[in-house]
């Protein structure tokens, strides 16, 4: 009845009545639909909104507590980069060794990284980290230290790539170098979901866009999901956290999901490719539903 | 002049004459070449005081097996052994199952372990037996302990060569490692793992209080010599054997036990390095030399 649980096309991810959260405290709350390959989406919201959450539970770093995930790549072939990273800056390594940490997949445990040392220097050079390499990676800025992240994630080459507020604390130059670079990777084809704040840069990089309120406000082409009456709905939605919370009375993904009429999103199906044919029933459930 | 230095060197290797100090050397050189490396990951992974907490934890173990079978080698290796994998194992597990932090839970698990130990072993024998158990015995290491000491170094020099990438990768940015692979849980236990092994080694030798002195100080010394981790990891083993002669040495011709000996080297090395290391030692904090164009 519903999407299916079958995996989508490659490239794709697809949320099925996806709830996630904290202490059985959703952070986003039954989301359905399908981010299709090759999408560069923007995820806008208010603080709050469950932006970050959304990434954690593409990614599989939190456990869903209700619906799933489905991935058209295997885990491994999705890359996210963090908003608050865990690294620890006062390890003694050198940024060629944290940039060759995205070459994992090909290199595993064991393999020497020596014979592609010259793919981690093209990546260092294409983001502007030429001679930096033997550089330990305690003494690089906010900014170079962001810029070699997306080193790594050139060398993770993945097919899935997920930014946490990439931008934050970037100066203009290297914004401009970094948008550049993800423009790029959407050109290879690539699915790129990023969280971003400022909705002028979203409006003028990003196709697509997903707003955001611990439920899904409206998703769909950016020029019709940033609206004025959107982003006040999305304002009005981001509720506190309340302690006590009655459990939710909508049922498991894929049965009730839909029955939400009250706050339930506006699917924007502008000439947007978002619902391909494996997401066909969905989409259109919850057109219905809005 | 050339006298002085024969003198010298006939003080530093005269007490290798005996059969009982060779053994202690070679016992005590086994331990420097695994047990800094180990005590490198643990600086840099902010876990110093957690081998602390470990080598309590082996305490009920090594007394298990002494009210088992006396002042046994083997029993005790054994008992410290489990005891000290069921703490490291319980407190990760309890980390990953609930809330707590990995330090607290260790502390409590190490806290009950350390408080049954003390009770076994004065359940039966003496204050001596306990100071032997505390202080170990690397004068008196027989032919198993040095097999024992010589198979854990080897055994811990080929599991940091095959775990190195990831366990460094955990160190550095764990999320990035849980993303890419499922690498870093197993790692993470299996160096769990080495710690204990390691201070297992260290209690043949120096007793459980003196093991962790081996295994920390001469890691937190090669701070302040060495930048990256490869040098980090040779300066330390450098420094343990340094420790481990000198401390020999020392101990035969001034008549002191060997165990405080050779922590009490490591230690003055390590005060030397504070003052003196190139790298953040306090002089060359004083006398800065004038920075650079770029």
């Amino acid at each position: 009845m519903s999407g299916g649980l079958h995996p989508p096309a490659p490239g794709a991810l697809r949320l099925a009545g996806l709830t996630l959260g904290y202490d059985r405290h959703p952070a986003v709350h039954h989301l359905d639909g399908t981010i299709p390959a090759g999408d560069l989406l923007a995820l806008v919201g208010p603080n709050g909104a469950g932006k970050s959450t959304l990434l954690k539970g593409l990614v599989g770093e939190i456990p869903c507590l209700e619906g799933a995930v489905l991935r058209g790549v295997p885990r491994e072939a999705v890359a996210y980069l963090p908003q608050a990273d865990e690294i620890d800056r006062s390890f003694p390594l050198s940024v060629l060794d944290l940039v060759g940490m995205g070459l994992w997949r090909w290199a595993g445990p064991w393999r020497s990284l020596g014979r592609r040392r010259g793919r981690v220097l093209e990546a260092l050079a294409a983001v502007g980290l030429s001679g930096f390499e033997e550089r330990g990676i305690g003494t690089l800025s906010g900014g170079q230290f962001q810029r070699a992240l997306f080193a790594r994630l050139i060398l993770q080459d993945a097919a899935v790539i997920l930014l946490d507020e990439p931008f934050t604390g970037i100066d203009a130059r290297t914004l401009q170098d970094l948008l550049a670079l993800i423009a790029r990777w959407h050109g290879q084809g690539r699915t790129v979901v990023a969280a971003l704040h400022d909705l002028d840069q979203v409006r003028a990089h990003f196709p697509s866009t997903l707003l955001l309120a611990r439920e899904p406000v409206a998703w769909g082409p950016t020029r019709q999901v940033l609206t004025a009456a959107n982003l006040a709905r999305a304002a009005r939605l981001s509720e506190a956290w309340d302690e006590n919370a009655a459990v939710c009375a909508r049922g498991p993904a894929g049965e009730a999901g839909h029955h939400h009429h009250g706050s339930g999103p506006t699917l924007v199906h502008g000439g947007q490719d978002h619902h391909d044919h494996a997401h066909h029933g969905h989409g259109h459930r919850h057109g219905d539903a809005a | 002049m050339s006298a002085v230095l024969s003198g010298l060197l006939a003080g530093a290797l005269g007490p290798f004459e005996f059969g009982f100090m060779r053994r202690a050397l070679v016992g005590c050189l086994a331990l420097s070449v695994s047990a800094p490396p180990i005590g490198v990951f643990l600086m840099l992974r902010r876990m110093s005081l957690m081998s602390e907490a470990m080598s309590h934890a082996i305490l009920p173990g090594a007394a298990a097996g002494f009210l088992v079978a006396g002042l046994s080698l083997p029993a005790m290796t054994l008992g410290g052994l489990v005891a000290g994998l069921v703490v490291a194992l319980l407190a990760g597990l309890v980390t990953r199952v609930t809330a707590l932090r990995e330090d607290a839970s260790l502390a409590a698990f190490y806290l009950i372990s350390l408080a049954g130990g003390v009770l076994l072993v004065s359940l039966r024998g003496s204050q001596i037996d306990l100071l032997h158990i505390l202080f170990g015995s690397v004068l008196a290491l027989d032919d198993a302990a040095l097999w024992l000491l010589g198979g854990i170094s080897t055994l811990t020099l080929f599991a940091l060569a095959v775990l190195y990438r990831p366990l460094v990768m955990e160190c550095v940015d764990p999320l990035f490692l849980r993303t890419v692979s499922r690498a870093g849980g197993p790692a993470h236990y299996a160096f769990l793992g080495l710690v204990v092994v390691n201070l297992v080694a260290g209690f043949q030798a120096l007793g459980t209080l003196l093991a962790v002195g081996l295994m920390l100080l001469p890691a937190i010394t090669a701070r302040f010599w060495a930048a990256d981790l490869g040098g980090l990891i040779g300066a330390s083993v450098l420094f343990g054997a340094l420790a481990s002669v000198a401390g020999l040495v020392l101990s035969y011709h001034l008549d002191l036990p060997s165990g405080p000996a050779i922590v009490l080297v490591a230690g003055f090395v390590y005060l030397v390095s504070m003052l003196a290391g190139p790298r953040g030692g306090l002089l060359r904090r004083l006398v800065r030399p004038r920075h650079l164009e770029a």
